[in-house]
């Protein structure tokens, strides 16, 4: 094995191009791409916890998407034990690139081999924001659990998939699992269908999941339960987990990293609890200054930011957060500020942040504006 | 003591369901809406705090019929009300802001036409006046004039959220019961539509009921806090109270559960178990098949409302809660 982590983002763009009508190419208007995620880079270890949190709109879903293969991306390379990954496979069979390697960075131009779509998705799994859709409504918990079996063709006998099914599902709290076998999804309630969701992900034994929003359309009470659940899936298993969301207070306490994100980019990276207590980007200053604290002799001063993420097809010159930022200056509108280290692994893009740590780069700044 | 505006007294509903089972959604509710105060009604989905609100507004379906109690409004009873003087109290005098701004505006209605509706409904204004009147609206809540005639859909879930608001502010009501109304919204969003409520309440002095399961918007806008589960009260107490001397175990478990940024823990505390079925209510204490610090008695007898402070002199709010374990006189409310 090499020293490299288990997954590795680099330089992620992912752009969807917004149909033009036949006027706009006669009068040859510019093709306009809607730009979900802008050149995002990341690493994810072994057993780690990565949150990725930011608002609607702001490229997390299309990320999760990306990174297991629902989404092509644009540019950019994900990298899982070394192998690359990315839905390239029917255009590698169109014979557009390479089916068995391909390069990564043009000055070290080292040769990677291609996963297969079938084998990533053995070793990562997905987990849907909406227990209530993603569930197969006239299939048996069995046949849900059992068809990624049956899939990759892991479990012949029908004994030893059985086995793994009631494994998966005692893993994910439902017990005993024999009383769950044959029910149907809408027998169960929102928090039982989220746990047939995690063992049918689960019962692959893969090595990362993408959880996209997992708790947020169920009860508090419910999701302190699949949250805790999530938790010892990946202290007993190992399992790294991608954890997407809109909401700080739900990752405050099993997130190992958390990734800031604003329209397609990683404002801010670093370890949970640096983040949490010392934001150091206005825009995460912002979000966790609204969190709700449940209590009202603590009620804080918040810094709520007005209007809506701006549309991704014309982003904003300079810093994208600028129109919103209660802090921008001047330069902000120009300059598209470049991350920077702030703490240990900790880094911001904010151009305030570089003045701080780079006098050289806010005289040079000033000069040029 | 200021008056009360709304005091729902023992309100209790039924639902019959087609294969003749009731479920007994509401059993004995009891609680008071000062003017321009914010009440919370917290609890996990499926303990009535919906059906409160509709029973109040009169808007249960077919199935559903208020068995007992009153709802005391401006000193008329909304439950003696017929059906036309009733529609002449919605929305002129209380207005909801329901659930899922996405599904309760009409798609096929411009904006605007849609938040008119109710004030040429109540004979109001003239049209000009009216006109005049959703462009304030509008404006009140953060929307630019040009976009009244937009439809649904070209507003982003946010907009709409606020769309409802001053719909639901069209005709000034005094009451504005809110279900839900942050639920579906990024927490940024979120922020902002309960600080434009609480601006709102400022400036109309309204009163509003909020119906959330989210205890950290409770704490940021509500005066005072019931705390249902299976249909019937918990706990009523003042915001404060609730959060920082919580009795009913209902109560304590339902803030534990809820992620502490502040001091975040090693595992979140959940509770077991689901709400109870309605059609299939547990003997006694209806937490108590869910409950760890249960007692005997707890599934044999039902236990009542105690009082466990007060209404004092200066206006502070009582402190009631129903628990076998607590002490105290059987509340009584006026």
């Amino acid at each position: 094995m090499s020293d490299h982590a288990m997954l590795e983002v680099r330089d992620l763009y992912k752009y969807f191009p917004i149909r033009q009508s036949m006027l706009d190419i006669l009068l040859r208007r510019p093709a306009n791409n809607v730009k979900a995620v802008d050149g995002v880079s990341f690493d994810l270890e072994r057993g780690e916890v990565l949150a990725i949190v930011g608002e609607s709109g702001c490229g997390k879903t299309t990320i999760a998407r990306t990174l297991i293969g629902l989404e092509e991306q644009t540019d950019g390379e994900i990298l899982f034990h070394d192998e690359l990954v990315g839905a390239h496979e029917r255009r590698a069979r169109a014979g557009l690139v390479p089916l068995e390697a391909g390069t990564v960075g043009s000055s070290e131009q080292k040769v990677f081999p291609r996963m297969s779509m079938k084998r990533l998705r053995q070793q990562a799994q997905m987990i849907f924001q909406d227990p209530y859709e993603s569930l197969n409504p006239r299939a048996t918990i069995l046949e849900i659990v059992a068809e990624p079996l049956v899939v990759h063709g892991l479990a012949r006998g029908r004994d030893e998939r059985l086995e793994r099914v009631k494994t998966a599902l005692e893993e994910a709290g439902l017990r005993p699992a024999e009383d769950y076998f044959l029910r149907y999804p809408h027998e169960l309630s929102g928090g039982q269908r989220q746990r047939v969701v995690i063992a049918s992900a689960m019962v692959l034994q893969p090595e990362l999941l993408i959880a996209d929003e997992p708790v947020s359309m169920l009860d508090v009470s419910i999701r302190a339960e699949i949250l805790n659940l999530l938790r010892d899936l990946r202290q007993r298993r190992g399992v790294s987990i991608v954890f997407i969301t809109h909401d700080l207070s739900t990752v405050a306490y099993f997130a190992d990293r958390i990734a800031v994100m604003y329209l397609g980019r990683m404002v801010e990276t670093g370890p949970a609890r640096e983040v949490l207590a010392n934001p150091q980007h206005p825009y995460t200053k912002a979000l966790i200054s609204v969190i709700p604290v449940p209590n009202p002799r603590l009620r804080r001063e918040r810094v709520i930011l007005q209007g809506e993420t701006p549309n991704p097809i014309d982003l904003p010159s300079g810093c994208r957060f600028h129109p919103r930022c209660p802090v921008a200056v001047e330069a902000c509108k120009v300059t598209d500020p470049a991350n920077v280290l702030v703490g240990e692994n900790h880094h911001a893009a904010c151009l305030l942040l570089n003045v701080a740590a780079s006098p050289n780069i806010a005289s040079g700044e000033a000069a040029s504006t | 003591m200021t008056e009360s505006l709304l005091s729902v007294r023992n309100l209790t509903t039924e639902f019959h369901l087609p294969d003749g089972r009731i479920a007994r959604a509401l059993e004995d509710v009891s609680f008071d809406v000062l003017p321009g105060q914010t009440i919370g009604l917290v609890g996990e989905s499926g303990c009535g705090k919906t059906t409160t609100l509709m029973s109040v507004m009169r808007l249960l379906p077919a199935s559903g019929r208020i068995t007992a109690g009153h709802a005391l409004f401006k000193g008329r009873d909304l439950m003696q009300l017929s059906e036309q003087q009733m529609r002449s109290v919605r929305w002129r005098e209380m207005a909801i802001v329901f659930q899922g701004a996405m599904n309760a505006l009409n798609p096929v209605m411009k904006v605007g036409d849609q938040i008119r509706e109710p004030i040429e409904l109540h004979n109001l204004m003239d049209r000009d006046a009216a006109e005049k009147r959703v462009g304030e609206l509008l404006e009140m809540v953060g929307i630019q004039r040009s976009r009244r005639d937009q439809y649904p859909h070209q507003y982003s879930g946010g907009m709409r959220q606020r769309a409802m608001i001053a719909m639901a502010l069209a005709c000034s009501p005094s009451l504005l019961f809110a279900d839900e109304p942050t639920t579906a919204l990024d927490v940024m969003i979120q922020a902002q539509v309960l600080d434009l409520l609480k601006e709102i309440q400022k400036h109309l002095g309204l009163a509003i009921v909020m119906v959330t399961h989210d205890l950290g918007v409770v704490a940021e806008v509500c005066d005072s806090v019931v705390v249902m589960y299976g249909g019937k009260v918990a706990e009523y107490a003042s915001a404060d109270a609730i959060y920082n001397e919580p009795q009913h175990p209902y109560t304590r478990r339902l803030l534990a559960s809820f992620p502490d940024l502040i001091r975040p823990s090693d595992t979140l505390a959940s509770i077991p178990g689901t709400p109870p079925r309605l059609t299939d209510l547990p003997t006694g204490c209806r937490f108590h098949p869910r409950c760890d610090v249960k007692v005997e008695a707890c599934d044999k007898e039902t236990p009542v409302l105690k009082m466990i402070e007060e209404q004092s002199a200066e206006g502070g709010a009582i402190h009631c809660a129903a628990c076998h374990l607590l002490h105290g006189e059987e509340a009584k409310f006026q």
